[in-house]
């Protein structure tokens, strides 16, 4: 009987076990990059830049040529790799600590000049590899290891809504955020990465994709319900959406 | 000879062109102010990019950036804004990224002044950053230093994939005084591990990190290996009025100058003095100066600090009485100071320096 395949591993992935807990979104966007990559046909000439944070390594998955950034730097590690390659497709992917926080400034001003790369957001509302501590987008309420009482605004301020403050930049082509919460979330994200490539590939200029991703572990819940979480109260403070798609004249 | 009047800081810009960098990105800091200006300017001319970008935390990994994907480039900044870098300048040494940076020194600690000063040298050549790392470390004095040095600076960088730091100061950048331009170079080294899109290849990733037991210990060991390569290829100094003298000065950078000033003074009055000026802080001098201590009665080290450079000076001196002058808070010294303190050196009224 002859076998059909329907369901592979994209051709820009090694074929290796991850790293990241069961259940987390990072593997997931990781897929859903490379399928976009891999559509394109564009991973030989996909350059990636990895954060400080859980996804530091995700050079061991991505079958394309990576650099390591300094925490919070990606954005501007991504700017120098673009200005030397403009033809490439240039992608920073980042956690909330490294873009919202340590890196906001090279976040805000490379959106800000309209650096034609785009930037991979992974929103877990905490920094998950150094076990959960407040991150700017902490949910008011949240309980972390630095918010032992939950995230209190009167001390710590609110979460910063990402995809809207970049979508504020007269030079951002596109910002929306999605989530891998579910099967529909999903499919939005895998088109919103792919659209964000294609636009970059045109010379349109920034794109930002801001996902919603569970970090179940630091959040102690199960996968399933981390996932709920997400859906039912965190888009509450995150709405999912377009926040832009137009390009300035 | 096609001499034009620049001023250092524009003779770096030209001399890093004329090297092939195609990439600079700067944040404006006094006194480097006319290198990005320079650039602004000139990199439009030769297809070139100039960013100016929002901090120098930013201009430092913009460079990283651009050099993982193999290109010439640079930064150049004041004091303030190189302290501001180191976090990158240990990320450019462990992920062995070749690039050129420019500290053009002025007054600290702090916010300090925008004079001239030599306060920096520990930063600059004995780490600065985190990690065990060095940078290969250039001293120039004049404004054809400043272009020579620049160019040169960059093949050194390619050909160890060592960061290389241009250790200027705001005379040097500051003075304006004639430059021979030098021929442009052609051919850049190919870089077959730097990020270009994996075609026809694996791909390369740049990285400082590795989790296992294995790769820092590993990468460190190639870090030192290159070190010590370096050690041995690439020290360079100048000697002046060495051969016969009985006294010796010491002095980098501008400090050199009016030394040499100092010395010519020194020399009417019938004194032997010399002087040893190390053009690579790092890799240091050791060994010349070990010799020629041998020949003389004392060695005075002039520097603009508190006494940083003649730490590594009493390294390489065992025995002959070692003296030191400094200026502080980028104060200049003046060819009659250092003729001073030359007279109290031989006349015994200068207290020996003594490690603290």
């Amino acid at each position: 009987m002859a076998t059909k395949i329907i369901f592979d591993k994209p051709k820009s992935m090694k074929d290796v076990p991850m790293h990241y807990c069961p259940g987390c979104g990072h593997g997931v966007v990781h897929r859903l990059i490379c399928e976009a990559i891999d559509e394109l046909n564009l991973r030989e000439k996909a350059i990636g830049v990895a954060p400080v944070g859980c996804a530091v390594l995700a050079y061991d998955y991505w079958d394309f040529d990576v650099s390591e950034a300094a925490h919070g730097r990606a954005a501007a590690v991504a700017t120098g790799i673009k200005r030397v390659w403009p033809d490439r497709l240039v992608i920073s992917y980042q956690g909330d600590g490294d873009l919202a926080s340590i890196g906001m400034g090279e976040t805000i001003h490379t959106a800000n000049r309209g650096e034609n790369i785009t930037v991979i957001f992974i929103n877990n509302a905490n920094y998950g590899m150094t076990g959960g501590q407040m991150a700017p987008t902490t949910l008011v309420g949240q309980k972390t290891p630095t918010t032992p009482m939950g995230r209190e605004p009167s001390s710590t301020g609110f979460p910063i809504k990402m995809a809207e403050l970049i979508a504020s930049f007269p030079a951002v082509r596109y910002s929306v955020r999605t989530t891998v919460a579910d099967f529909k979330g999903v499919v939005q994200t895998k088109m919103a990465i792919k659209k964000a490539f294609e636009l970059q590939m045109k010379g349109e200029g920034y794109t930002f994709v801001e996902i919603l991703s569970n970090c179940n572990t630091n959040w102690e819940m199960s996968p399933v319900d981390a996932n709920r979480f997400i859906l039912e109260t965190m888009v509450q403070t995150f709405p999912l959406g377009t926040f832009k798609d137009e390009r300035y004249v | 000879m096609n001499k034009v009047l620049m001023k250092g800081n524009e003779a770096m810009a030209e001399g890093a062109i004329r090297a092939g960098c195609r990439y600079y990105f700067g944040y404006p800091i006094t006194p480097q102010n006319e290198v990005p200006a320079y650039f602004a300017k000139r990199m439009p001319e030769v297809g070139g990019v100039f960013v100016q970008a929002e901090s120098e935390t930013a201009s430092i990994n913009m460079v990283y950036g651009a050099a993982a994907a193999g290109a010439r480039v640079m930064t150049t900044t004041s004091s303030p804004g190189y302290s501001l870098m180191q976090e990158g300048v240990s990320y450019l040494a462990g992920s062995r990224l070749p690039c050129v940076l420019a500290n053009v020194q002025r007054g600290g600690p702090g916010l300090g002044n925008i004079a001239a000063s030599q306060a920096d040298y520990f930063q600059a050549t004995k780490g600065g950053g985190h990690g065990d790392y060095h940078l290969i470390v250039l001293a120039p004095a004049s404004a054809q230093e400043m272009m020579d040095f620049t160019m040169l600076a960059f093949e050194l960088s390619d050909t160890y994939r060592v960061p290389a730091l241009i250790l200027s100061d705001g005379i040097v950048g500051q003075m304006v005084e004639p430059v021979e331009l030098r021929d442009f170079v052609e051919k850049i080294p190919e870089k077959p591990w730097a990020l270009t899109g994996a075609r026809g290849r694996k791909p390369n990733v740049i990285r400082s990190l590795w989790l296992d037991d294995e790769g820092v210990p590993l990468n460190n060991e190639w870090l030192q290996t290159t070190y010590e390569t370096i050690r041995q290829k690439e020290v360079r100094w100048e000697t002046f009025m060495a051969e016969d003298a009985e006294y010796l000065v010491v002095a980098y950078g501008s400090t050199s100058r009016t030394a040499k000033s100092a010395i010519l003074l020194a020399r009417q009055e019938g004194i032997k003095v010399g002087l040893i000026r190390p053009i690579t802080l790092w890799p240091f001098p050791y060994q010349i100066l070990s010799s020629l201590s041998l020949q003389v009665k004392g060695i005075l080290v002039c520097e603009m600090s508190a006494g940083q450079m003649v730490e590594d000076v009493a390294l390489a001196v065992d025995n002959t009485p070692l003296y030191f002058a400094g200026e502080l808070g980028g104060r200049m010294f003046t060819d009659i100071k250092i003729q001073d303190k030359i007279h109290q050196m031989v006349n015994g009224g200068l207290q020996q320096w003594q490690p603290r």
